[in-house]
């Protein structure tokens, strides 16, 4: 098999260099900042709070409620202010890739917010938009069963790649480009959110997931260490 | 971090009736001024303010367009701001409403009454392309006095900012590569400087807390000794002898506030 080289000369299985910061936004219950590379994501959570209007509250369990937004300069050809089809999308599967840690049933007719920004674009948003939900939750207070840490896996032409950037993710070459975005409840095995485009065999694909599970491991380790030093930027 | 209660609001006043402030500031002082540039490596030009806990964003973004019909050889300026929902528990999602539209708007007059960008000089081809430059305003954390710091971000960035290449081939702007060129820009800055009214006390850079109880706003865009926008905001009424006090109040400022961003600047 043709071996391919990544443009910035990383290893296949090594993310870009990350920073974590916990504590960006004094006004918020809990906020952090995560980014891999060129990729800025800061969260911000309110509450819990009672939700309304009130024919929205679920009297049974609480509701997490997520939004991601990627500001107008954070990418080269400006983005217009407000929301998207895309953001409306990720929003949502942010929300389904943090639920299962979040215990949400302690907190029956109230909302927990979360706000995403992207500050600066250069692929894997989501997964840095979600690293920084999680942690921006956890310095909140929000009771967890877990943190959860997320990493895209990139196949280029044949070779599989962890953490694609935007160079890679529009890699043309061979069979192209496929983007992977997961994300694990970082203790365990469980997988939280997937998602997929591209083009790829279920062999391969068994085998990304195995070593975005491996990834996510050490986005843990700093998740953790930026959740002990709050206001710290820590680099990992 | 919700409304702000009359209790405090009262205490405030009793403060400020003594010539003092929660934070020990003088009544005309700005908090603690950081300002950081070039952050964004996708923007033209970038700029972190922090005024206190108040903390905006402002990109500069640049792309080739067609001029409008009554200035075929000048460049266009939009400014928009957006009042996050993660700077405060008090904004909601949605299309702006009113607090974000006015600041976009008053950063707007302020940029372009004073001329600061000289918009003939980012003209392409006249009557077929030109550029527009677009400056967003993002907030990060509401501490009180939003629109000053919007202001500050603003000049901040378009300070920092570098033209993109423009293949004059494909008519298209080149990401990415810059021209090299600095945006055209007077020298003096231009500054939106507002001063609150809270019962007979005028104050500069309100707090949130203080922002709450304000009657009256006054907010001034200018550039060395030229005014060149205003905005008296809020619905309680000022007496001419407290507007004269004001633009003196507001001048005096605004050679303090502008020789400390030059310092930081630099």
């Amino acid at each position: 098999m043709a071996q391919i080289k990544r443009p910035d000369g990383r290893k296949f299985e090594e993310a870009r260099p990350m920073k974590a910061k916990v504590g960006i936004v004094p006004n918020a219950n809990g906020s952090a900042m995560f980014s891999f590379g060129d990729t800025i994501a800061i969260a911000a959570v309110y509450g819990p709070k009672k939700m309304h209007p009130q024919h929205s509250q679920n009297p049974e369990k609480g509701t997490l409620r997520c939004n991601y937004n990627m500001i107008s300069f954070s990418v080269n050809d400006r983005i217009r202010p407000g929301t998207s089809r895309r953001s409306t999308e990720i929003s949502k599967v942010t929300e389904w890739a943090l639920e299962p840690v979040v215990m949400i049933d302690n907190f029956p007719s109230m909302v927990i917010d979360v706000h995403i920004q992207i500050l600066q674009a250069n692929a894997s948003t989501r997964c840095a938009g979600i690293n920084a939900a999680a942690m921006a939750l956890a310095h909140a207070g929000i009771p967890m069963r877990d943190l959860v840490s997320s990493v895209s896996v990139g196949k280029l032409d044949k070779t599989l790649v962890v953490d694609v950037n935007k160079y890679e993710e529009d890699w043309e070459d061979g069979e192209g480009a496929t983007d992977i975005a997961m994300s694990f409840s970082s203790n365990n095995d469980e997988l939280n959110h997937i998602q997929l485009d591209g083009h790829i065999t279920s062999k391969e694909l068994k085998e990304a997931v195995k070593m975005g599970r491996e990834a996510t491991k050490k986005i843990y380790e700093l998740q953790k260490k930026a959740l002990k030093n709050v206001g710290e930027e820590i680099e990992g | 971090m919700n409304e702000t209660s009359n209790l405090t609001g009262e205490r405030i006043k009793k403060y400020l009736s003594e010539g003092k402030r929660f934070d020990g500031r003088a009544l005309d002082e700005f908090r603690n001024l950081e300002i950081e540039t070039g952050i964004s490596k996708n923007a033209e030009g970038s700029a972190r303010v922090k005024l206190g806990n108040t903390e905006v964003l402002v990109g500069i973004k640049m792309d080739a367009s067609t001029p409008y019909p009554d200035s075929p050889d000048k460049g266009n300026l939009m400014v928009t701001a957006e009042l996050t929902p993660l700077s405060s528990p008090r904004f909601e999602l949605g299309p702006p409403k009113f607090p974000a539209i006015e600041v976009g708007r008053i950063i707007d007059r302020v940029i372009r009454e004073s001329k600061f960008i000289e918009l003939k000089k980012l003209c392409i081809k006249e009557g077929e392309k030109v550029w527009t430059v677009f400056i967003d305003i993002y907030s990060i954390n509401d501490d009180g006095n939003l629109l000053d710091a919007a202001g500050i971000g603003a000049v901040a960035a378009l300070r920092n900012a570098k033209i993109p290449k423009y293949d004059e081939k494909t008519e298209k702007v080149v990401y990415g590569e810059s021209s090299g060129k600095a945006v055209p820009l007077k020298k003096e800055l231009p500054l939106s400087i507002t001063a609150h009214k809270i019962e007979n006390n005028w104050i500069i850079d309100p707090t949130r807390q203080e922002e709450d109880i304000s009657q009256a706003r006054v907010a001034i865009g200018q550039a060395s000794g030229i005014i060149s926008s205003m905005q008296k905001g809020d619905n309680g009424p000022i007496t001419i002898k407290e507007f004269d006090e004001v633009l003196d109040l507001i001048e005096k400022t605004y050679n303090s506030l502008s020789s400390s961003i030059e310092k930081i600047l630099k």
